[in-house]
């Protein structure tokens, strides 16, 4: 069988999954210039400082743009699914997948939040709900 | 700082594609070798001439050090070789790297030559460990996108932007097969309609089957020289007249935009090399890995507004006998596409072209062209600008 890709997290990226194992979306914000941003870095992708700390996002954002895969990378990875690329409220742009929505439901501009999803051994990624699909749902 | 202006100081003296297609029992690097001595043959230059080297690797068969290895083969000893990767951007990022290096005197002769054989060198789960290696590592392979699935985003939000439709799209592959449809060496000859398109199987919404470009075998080089040195050789000179680059990201989830792409800093820094604009080209050819690309490139290379795009592409301007004919061989979408050399294809037809001995399918007086390609995602964009005189 086939598994799924599994990210490796390195020493500079670890807080950021397990962030994700407690069901909080983390990025890297910059004390000098305020800004937050995504993937984490040894240095700010927006003044080249290097005085970064995580912060808990909202996990709020809006599909900046979505595909529906119909046909798989590899057999641990059944077509129909989505990938999305989500504008975070926090600014940053985050590549990843909407769940529990049918693929007509999806449109660019449409308002997601973070879920959590197991990927296997161990390792738990964020993926994003429709907010209106996900209203009443315990996360 | 001033920048010394290579524009008309370099010639492509030779060219040749071997077959493409499914070239079985061929490996790449019989491929690049065919490609090489043909290019030289059609230069009228002998193996001993070449004192350059460039080549890509192979996915099909891969070597650590691959232009040494053609090289080998070949018995040339250059004293400036390498082999690039670019994506499909490695054909034309690498022409002007050559082309200086014939300008500063590093090099008298550069043979360039390509090959790779990803339609019958690969197995189909090598193809798509080859796919998933695209993106990032960390934080986009693990959501499975696939490389059709990395261009339907640019795709989508183009359509979010500007309104343009799947039809428009489409007529990319509709206009590359009709040229294609004139060119006896092109993989896919059957003239195609947007209904075909639309039609065919989805592979990542909104493409389709026919909105990507082929998997293919195949090689291509060609032989750049001094415009001193071309002047004494086999063939009319094809002139290097503009060249420029722009780099923006490698990640689609890092692009600063969706829809506007590097393509336009390429452009701008090659028309003004060259002294010329979008308006003085008479045929063009553009990446078109997937139909979305040459839609974005017409808008950012200056041949229609921005957010245009789809509508220039149904006034049928791109079609044969249109006012800008675009990827004139059939591009990647019908020509052929084995991979990283796929854009040398589009370099040799312009060659030909260039020369007025491309047959059935010669652009009439055809005196100037743009050559684009783009690696990456829409990462890594490289224009040419090409000519029949030297100023």
């Amino acid at each position: 069988m086939v598994a799924r890709i599994l990210p490796r997290p390195t020493v500079l990226s670890q807080p950021y999954w397990d962030g994700c194992r407690e069901g909080v979306l983390r990025l890297q914000h910059c004390a000098d210039c305020a800004q937050y941003q995504f993937y984490p870095r040894i240095i700010c992708s927006h003044c080249g400082g290097t005085r970064l700390a995580w912060q808990a996002s909202r996990g709020c954002g809006v599909i900046a743009s979505f595909t529906i895969v119909r046909h798989g990378i590899s057999a641990a990875y059944p077509a129909p699914y989505t990938v999305v690329l989500v504008d975070l409220q926090e600014g940053p742009r985050m590549m990843s997948s909407i769940v529990d929505a049918e693929p007509d439901q999806l449109c660019v501009g449409a308002r997601v939040e973070a879920a959590f999803a197991e990927w296997s051994e161990g390792m738990v990624l964020p993926v994003f709900r429709l907010v209106d699909n996900a209203e009443g749902e315990s996360l | 700082m001033a920048t010394k202006n290579i524009s008309g100081k370099v010639a492509i003296v030779g060219a040749f594609d071997t077959p493409v297609g499914v070239i079985a029992g061929r490996t790449p690097m019989e491929l690049c070798v065919e490609a090489a001595l043909g290019a030289l043959a059609d230069a009228g230059l002998r193996r001993e001439q070449v004192d350059g080297l460039v080549t890509c690797n192979a996915m099909a068969q891969p070597l650590l050090y691959h232009a040494e290895a053609v090289a080998e083969y070949l018995q040339i000893f250059p004293r400036y070789c390498m082999g690039v990767g670019a994506g499909g951007g490695t054909t034309f990022s690498i022409l002007h790297h050559a082309a200086s290096a014939i300008a500063t005197g590093m090099a008298d002769i550069v043979l360039v030559t390509m090959a790779d054989s990803l339609r019958s060198g690969l197995t189909r789960e090598q193809a798509l460990l080859v796919q998933s290696s695209t993106g990032h590592p960390e934080f986009e392979q693990p959501y499975g996108p696939t490389v059709p699935a990395y261009y339907a985003l640019i795709a989508r939000a183009h359509m979010a932007q500007y309104g343009t439709t799947p039809e428009q799209f489409a007529q990319v592959a509709v206009s590359g097969r009709a040229h294609a449809a004139r060119n006896p060496a092109a993989q896919m000859r059957d003239p195609i309609t947007v209904a075909d398109v639309l039609g065919s199987r989805m592979i990542a919404d909104p493409l389709h089957l026919l909105d990507c470009s082929l998997v293919s075998d195949g090689g291509s080089a060609i032989v750049l020289t001094s415009a001193e040195r071309a002047r004494d050789l086999a063939q009319a000179p094809v002139y290097l007249l503009g060249a420029g680059e722009g780099h923006t990201h490698e990640h689609i989830s890092q692009a600063h935009s969706l829809t506007d792409s590097a393509a336009r800093e390429a452009g701008e820094r090659a028309y003004a090399m060259a002294g010329v604009g979008p308006r003085d080209m008479d045929f063009a050819q553009l990446y078109d890995c997937f139909t979305p690309t040459v839609l974005i490139e017409l808008e950012d290379l200056g041949f229609c507004a921005k957010g245009e795009g789809g509508a220039f592409l149904q006034s049928g301007a791109t079609l044969p006998g249109g006012a800008l004919p675009v990827n004139t061989h059939g591009g990647l979408l019908s020509h052929c596409h084995p991979g990283n050399p796929g854009s040398m294809f589009a370099l040799t037809e312009s060659v030909s072209q260039l020369r007025h001995c491309a047959g059935d399918r010669q652009v009439a007086n055809a005196r100037l062209a743009l050559v684009h390609a783009q690696g990456g995602i829409m990462s890594s964009h490289t224009a040419l600008i090409l000519g029949r005189e030297a100023n």
